[in-house]
């Protein structure tokens, strides 16, 4: 990472008016979110779209042709092109052919992408944007730090000075009226433009109407006032059928703002007569920019899905720390980095998919149904590709693969920190390695890892067996988490090996986009945990869960090594995370809770593969209530807790502030017990804790449901 | 009796919705009792022939030349010739929306002829009329009514003009009208 990105990343986090507008906003958004879907089959809703969006993907040359036919049969003049500068170009001779001096726009993310205002002004026109948002960056000589909102990195304080200094002096820090100064200047704009610039929200092919969504009411002034009307609308925009926008028009304004429909939609379908009776001059210019490329990638076809509603950056947990200055080019957020790799090239996403912590919340909420976490990890393995990876990580793999040396190396690491080590906990760690406990403790490492514990426990013999996935924390940090999951098991008479052969679950190379060396990790894991005959494979990681459940059988496809893919799912088919077998287990009557346990409150903290994934966040909260506990939620309870496996090590400064908001969410609970499902967030949080001198108890539900059962 | 209920619910959705968004929506249990009310907010917000006091009126079906005439009468400063100088000078406009969308609140309009886009955007009061038979319940029963290629500018309102571009805090009023009275007219024929 370049010195200039990562000041960046401290100089937003250094800014509290960023921090806190975004914060804020998020709050909010999660509840006007719930509020605005209430009613509405989401799933459904966001199937629907899908479909539509991906059908059009498919042919989008055949709906252009369509949209261009249907358009131009009304008289719209249709401009079709993959080049942006084709674009520049046509909008700029159109300007000077019709003696065009003053344009006025309304918010037009594809303008923004191919730099469009710059060109017009540099040949000598007046190009005025109108969105409040887009004007207040204008004239601040910034770009949009959000697809929805472009100055919401601004106070009201910082707006009144870009007024001040650029358009008139003497404005107060006064919402009201710094919008109503806005309409005041702006009006006049308005009625003098020769030419109207927008975008466009949908484009539909069976019937050249494209249609614009906004709250203002810049885009009907745009589209009216001036005797000219340019649309600039990416090919992404087209759908085939006039019905299909429905769908969009129903999921897009709560997505965006929460609400049930914009002030205004406009959908227009041709050219509308002046005031002076002479017919409207309507160009619609379709654009491809690498659209159509896309669509014929296998994998980043399902990004052509989105509708720009920008809901992946309102869940994002580093997007509302660092911003879409940070986090971005012109498009921001988990979105904003794929299409950056595309319109402008793989290697400027480099930096900013770095960003993404894989903690899936985008890909709940996006309308578009887009994986945007997946794809994320798609551009890091290209880029993997294409660069090569760090030496220093080549060199993390050898070791981490290597079981027994890996330990042996933490271990050593563990026993030269002693002076640090404190009651299970490292507090300081010197030098390079300090960033690791800033903020939050470490586990000391177990002298004796799991795998050699296990050997000491006195097991019954038992009818059934299972193999215990361990993964490298509960091995060598918490082997108490599988000592529980060995006591439960038991009780349900089930026996408990541990394959000696297992090794990284290949989460560190996955997450650097180092898939040859992930695939590897799931044929070793493979090969190993089928070895012997058992009925369950169990595991207490959600992240590694979800390795042998879904990702070994994916690494091993995306290299072509498809003859380990049988073997692949039969591991998938017999792994379990250690929650959900419990609860059949209890519902099976072989595990039975004790009577009289005294009622302890707790908190849940959801860990993100552990929801997002496996989608097993109720069964633990279930077999705690049934134990005769207490459920206190805490806000935000399935927000990361910055961990993200080693996204902790890369990006400490981004973790840090993730995790003292989650921290002060489970203390404002005011229970004394935290559970989660992850070893992972055990680490995170309780370090985090106890680095707050907190007397809160983090465990593992596996840890309080070996105290529970009979 | 089933398709009353339905209607009244349809048009108390109506009413709820938009009155959530900040229109202000009123009832008239005829065309001429709706002229009236119009006639009485054009008074009460002091429409004159003075500078900025203007009100401009699309051409619209619930008016007829007698009503043009009558009205204009009545208040000094009312216009039903629309122009662009006119509708940008004026304190309100009025027009007659073709459809309401009971679940959103929404007004939606066959707006090809400019005249009835420069009276709902520019002054920062607008009027709308809608017949209470044309409340539809959602978007998709509007969609099966209504063909675009027919209409090359289709029009919804939702509400007033609003953002939340400075800091998140909605203001209501920026490009558009601040300011939205709804008059839903009862037993006026709709068109098919």
């Amino acid at each position: 990472m370049k010195a200039e990105f990562k000041q960046s990343i401290l100089d937003a986090l250094a800014n509290p008016n960023l921090t806190g507008a975004l914060g804020n906003f998020s709050v909010a958004y999660r509840a006007g979110r719930a509020k605005a879907y209430e009613g509405i089959d989401f799933e459904a809703l966001r199937d629907e779209i899908a479909t539509v969006k991906s059908s059009a993907a498919s042919h989008f040359d055949e709906l252009a042709e369509q949209f261009t036919r249907a358009a131009e049969a009304r008289g719209t003049k249709v401009f079709r092109t993959s080049d942006p500068a084709a674009v520049r170009d046509y909008v700029l001779a159109l300007a000077k052919e019709r003696g065009v001096k003053r344009i006025v726009k309304s918010k037009s993310m594809a303008t923004e992408e191919i730099h469009l205002n710059k060109h017009l002004q540099d040949a000598g026109m007046e190009v005025q944007e109108t969105d409040l948002g887009e004007w207040i960056i204008q004239l601040a000589g910034q770009t949009p730090s959000h697809m929805v909102m472009p100055a919401i990195h601004m106070t009201k304080e910082e707006v009144t000075t870009v007024f001040n200094t650029k358009v008139e002096d003497g404005q107060k820090p006064d919402i009201p009226k710094l919008v109503k100064f806005a309409r005041g200047k702006l009006r006049p704009m308005f009625l003098a433009a020769d030419m109207g610039i927008s975008g466009a929200n949908i484009a539909v092919a069976e019937t050249g109407s494209i249609v614009i969504v906004t709250n203002e009411g810049n885009a009907r002034l745009v589209s009216t006032l001036p005797k000219i009307h340019v649309a600039i609308v990416g090919l992404e925009k087209l759908i085939e059928e006039f019905k299909d926008i429905v769908p969009i028009l129903t999921a897009l304004p709560r997505s965006a703002t929460a609400q049930l429909l914009t002030s205004y939609v406009s959908i227009i379908s041709g050219p509308v007569p002046n005031t002076d009776g002479s017919p409207k001059e309507l160009h619609i210019v379709l654009m491809d920019n690498r659209r159509n490329e896309m669509a014929h990638d296998p994998r980043f076809k399902q990004a052509l899905q989105c509708i720009r509603c920008a809901s992946c950056l309102n869940v994002c947990p580093v997007f509302r720390l660092v911003g879409g200055h940070v986090f971005g080019k012109v498009y921001t957020g988990g979105i904003g980095t794929i299409l950056t790799a595309w319109f402008n090239a793989l290697k400027e996403s480099d930096e900013i998919q770095s960003l993404c912590i894989q903690c899936g919340n985008c890909k709940d909420v996006c309308p578009g149904k887009i994986d945007i976490p997946d794809l994320i990890l798609e551009l890091r393995r290209r880029l993997a590709v294409e660069q090569g990876l760090p030496v220093i990580q080549k060199a993390i793999f050898s070791v981490v693969n290597n079981r027994r040396l890996f330990h042996t190396m933490m271990r050593a690491a563990s026993i030269g920190q002693i002076p640090f080590a404190k009651d299970g906990f490292i507090r300081h760690l010197p030098m390079f390695l300090s960033n690791m406990t800033e903020g939050r403790s470490l586990p000391a490492i177990a002298a004796v890892p799991f795998r050699d514990r296990i050997k000491e426990i006195k097991q019954p013999k038992c009818a059934e067996k299972a193999a215990f996935y361990g993964g490298c924390l509960i091995d060598f940090a918490y082997p108490e988490m599988g000592e529980a999951v060995v006591k439960v098991l038991n009780k349900a008479g089930i026996e408990v090996i541990f394959p000696e052969g297992q090794t990284c679950c290949g989460a560190p190379a996955r997450y650097s986009g180092a898939y040859e060396v992930a695939a590897q990790n799931g044929s070793d894991n493979i090969k190993a945990l089928l070895a012997e005959d058992v009925k369950y494979v169990v595991s207490a990681c959600p992240t590694c869960t979800v390795a042998l459940k879904h990702d070994f059988a994916a690494h091993l496809e995306a290299v072509g090594r498809t003859d380990e893919l049988p073997a692949a799912k039969e591991l998938a088919a017999k792994t379990w995370d250690f929650s959900t077998l419990a609860s059949m287990l209890l519902e099976q009557g072989r595990l039975k809770l004790k009577k009289g346990i005294e009622p302890t409150q707790f908190s849940y903290h959801d860990s993100c593969h552990f929801k997002r994934t496996l989608h097993a966040d109720q069964t633990p909260r279930n077999i705690m209530k049934q134990a005769g506990h207490e459920l206190v939620e805490m806000d935000e309870c399935d927000m990361c807790c910055g961990m993200g496996g080693s996204y902790t090590i890369k990006m400490p400064e981004i973790s840090a502030p993730i995790l003292q908001r989650k921290l002060q969410n489970i203390e404002k609970t005011g229970v004394p017990l935290l559970l989660t499902d992850c070893p992972g967030c055990t680490m995170q949080i309780g370090g985090g804790l106890d680095k707050r001198g907190s007397k809160i108890k983090v465990e593992h539900t596996a840890q309080r449901l070996a105290e529970c059962i009979e | 009796m089933g398709a009353v209920l339905e209607s009244t619910a349809m048009i108390d959705s109506f009413i709820t919705r938009a009155t959530a968004v900040s229109a202000q929506v009123e009832r008239a249990a005829n065309r001429e009792l709706a002229l009236e009310m119009v006639l009485r907010i054009l008074q009460n917000e002091g429409v004159d022939d003075k500078p900025h006091c203007g009100a401009t009126w699309a051409a619209c079906e619930m008016v007829g030349p007698a009503d043009q005439a009558k009205l204009q009468g009545s208040v000094r400063g009312l216009s039903f010739n629309v122009t662009r100088e006119l509708a940008a000078d004026a304190k309100v406009g009025i027009s007659q929306m073709d459809y309401a969308l009971a679940n959103t609140g929404t007004l939606v309009q066959a707006a090809d002829e400019i005249d009835k886009r420069l009276v709902s955007t520019l002054p920062p009061l607008h009027i709308a009329l809608v017949s209470t038979a044309a409340v539809l319940p959602d978007l998709p029963a509007f969609i099966q009514r209504v063909d675009p290629r027919k209409s090359a500018y289709l029009a919804f309102i939702t509400g007033p003009s609003r953002t939340a571009d400075i800091e998140r805090v909605l203001t209501i009023g920026v490009h558009g009208p601040a300011r939205l009275i709804i008059i839903l007219v009862d037993d006026v024929e709709v068109a098919a």
